[in-house]
């Protein structure tokens, strides 16, 4: 069956939704997906007929309610190729995912260690590195990026970044901001020969590419439920099962413990040693049924729509007089995420701020993020304060990219016009 | 909400330019957005004399502070904040409020905004600078 978007869309409810006389157009994805029928259907079901909490409760209620919750790890542990399903470790979002790593990796790191991640990072990937390396004296340092916007191999190469005090390198594989694709196997490659351990934020990569862990090269992988169709309040964690096997616990409390006594305590195996309380379990449904959904509609073919939805904007939006494209502006063989950020000024040189560009598109019925993005070093890096992003995903339509194209022009000539 | 009075302080923002003698500096920043001000207060007893600033940000948030500056400078403190009030609260009503041209002028262009409860803090921006800087001037004032 060929990928028809129109079809797709009519799973997507909100997707019909009207801004006074305009059709919406939802351009922001790369911040929260939208979700399917089936996701809304799932968990409305699970809390309907099967609630109760898991594990703990022996009742039937309490087996339905189990068995949905780890039958939406299976679902995931699937959609990213994981070898046991043991692996896949429930969060709340990618942010908790990568504070467990930075807290579980971090335990026995001291000063003269060094923590390697890139200055094109989400808050998330930085953040919690910055306060581990607080935390233990380790030195945290930066790739920088070329002016097209990929990570500077060269000059990491030269000034020795990833060397044998490296014992933790995390990294995005797709960036928020300017849809550059990094080579992650390469670097996992290099990380590894000195002993480091490979963190990587896929929260952009996995709603978008096909996923196999266990090619991509990396140890631990965050990434979280809402930007692939699922539910907010719940992310997660892969991790190699022997690499989270030898990993301290994170949070302590309920269903993370084998025994408990008042002179200590002893700890459950993963995934179960990093989900202390109780999990979210009808969110943990609704990602399975997420997974499943995107399984059927096949990622290759999600990640070609992605690929020509991207191309099509980047070619229009290029256009516009007084549009800077940040970063790469065309695909290169390693591909290009579907986030497209940009600056806008008027033919005088007026540079229009993007929460203005933002509230003008949003009045014309086009949703897209204006601000750092969280990726504020970022910005700084590329001497700007913020930046408009619009963002695509599996069910955006050319006609939508038309409708920004439009309003944008608009916004330009509104800001532009002598008074 | 753009109107023509906004983008006009947008384009040509009065008394922008840090400038001395100042009594009190703060800066002040939205979080959320970004939007930035560094911002002075000079006063001569309980008198505003001068407010100079440098910003980044929206042109909701710097034309705000362009017209902020306009209102308080020549008024007494008390007169000042007492607009911060009224300022505030046109900008908490939801676009509701008839606002006091009398009091506010230029201020009131703002009203539009007021319906848009993601900007109101950027109209805000300013204004809360100048509370925080006017009240340390006011402190600096008194000790000395």
């Amino acid at each position: 069956m060929s990928y028809d978007v129109e079809l797709i869309r009519a799973d997507f409810p909100i997707l019909n939704r009207r801004v006074g006389e305009y059709p919406l157009a939802y351009l922001d994805s790369a911040n929260t997906s939208q979700k399917p029928q089936v996701v809304i259907d799932a968990m409305v079901d699970h809390y309907e007929r099967h609630n109760a909490n898991v594990a703990r409760a022996m009742h039937m209620l309490g087996a339905e309610a189990s068995s949905a919750f780890e039958g939406g790890r299976e679902k995931v542990a699937a959609f990213i190729g994981a070898n046991r399903t043991e692996e896949v470790v429930f969060t709340k979002n990618a942010s908790e995912a990568l504070n467990l790593a930075a807290h579980t990796l971090g335990a026995e790191l001291g000063p003269g260690d060094e923590v390697v991640i890139s200055v094109m990072e989400h808050h998330s990937n930085i953040v919690p590195w910055q306060l581990l390396c607080a935390r233990t004296g380790a030195t945290l340092r930066w790739f920088d990026i070329t002016d097209d916007g990929r990570l500077d191999l060269v000059g990491a190469a030269a000034e020795n970044l990833i060397n044998a005090r490296t014992r933790i390198v995390s990294l995005t594989w797709v960036s928020n901001v300017l849809g550059t694709v990094n080579p992650i196997t390469e670097i996992a490659a290099q990380a590894h020969a000195v002993g480091a351990v490979v963190v990587v934020d896929g929260s952009q990569a996995v709603p978008q590419l096909t996923t196999s862990v266990t090619e991509l090269g990396a140890d631990l992988v965050a990434f979280t439920g809402h930007k692939m169709v699922g539910p907010t309040g719940i992310g997660a964690l892969w991790g190699r099962y022997d690499l989270l096997a030898a990993l301290p616990p994170f949070l302590g409390g309920g269903e993370m413990i084998e025994i408990v006594k008042m002179t200590g305590s002893t700890f459950a195996p993963p995934p179960y040693r990093f989900e202390a309380g109780t999990p979210p379990i009808a969110e943990a449904v609704g990602l399975g049924a997420a997974a499943e959904y995107l399984g059927e509609l096949g990622m290759a073919d999600v990640a070609a729509h992605e690929r020509a939805i991207t191309t099509y904007a980047l070619d229009v939006l290029q256009q516009i007089e007084g549009l800077r494209v940040l970063g790469t502006t065309s695909i290169g063989p390693e591909g290009r995420g579907g986030a497209v950020s940009f600056t806008l000024a008027t033919r005088d040189g007026l540079d229009i701020h993007p929460h203005d560009v933002m509230t003008f598109l949003d009045s014309r019925g086009v949703a897209v993020r204006g601000g750092h993005h969280c990726a504020r070093p970022l910005h700084e890096r590329l001497g700007i304060t913020a930046s408009s992003r619009a963002s695509f995903y599996l069910y955006t339509l050319e006609r939508e990219v038309d409708q920004l194209v439009d309003a944008l022009t608009y916004t330009r000539d509104f800001f532009g016009r002598v008074a | 909400m753009y109107q023509e009075i906004i983008l006009d302080h947008y384009r040509e923002k009065h008394h922008s330019g840090l400038r001395d003698p100042y009594g009190a500096q703060v800066q002040h920043v939205n979080p959320t957005c970004g939007d930035e001000v560094m911002l002075r207060v000079q006063l001569d007893g309980d008198r505003v004399v001068d407010v100079s600033y440098e910003g980044v940000g929206c042109s909701i948030s710097q034309a705000s502070t362009s017209v902020m500056s306009d209102l308080v400078i020549g008024r007494s403190v008390a007169d000042a904040l007492a607009l911060h009030e009224e300022f505030t609260e046109m900008m908490h009503s939801r676009g509701e409020l008839e606002p006091d041209e009398d009091r506010l002028e230029d201020a009131i262009a703002f009203i539009g905004v007021a319906k848009f409860p993601a900007r109101v803090k950027c109209a805000l921006l300013g204004w809360s600078a100048f509370k925080d800087a006017a009240a340390q001037a006011l402190a600096t004032t008194k000790e000395s």
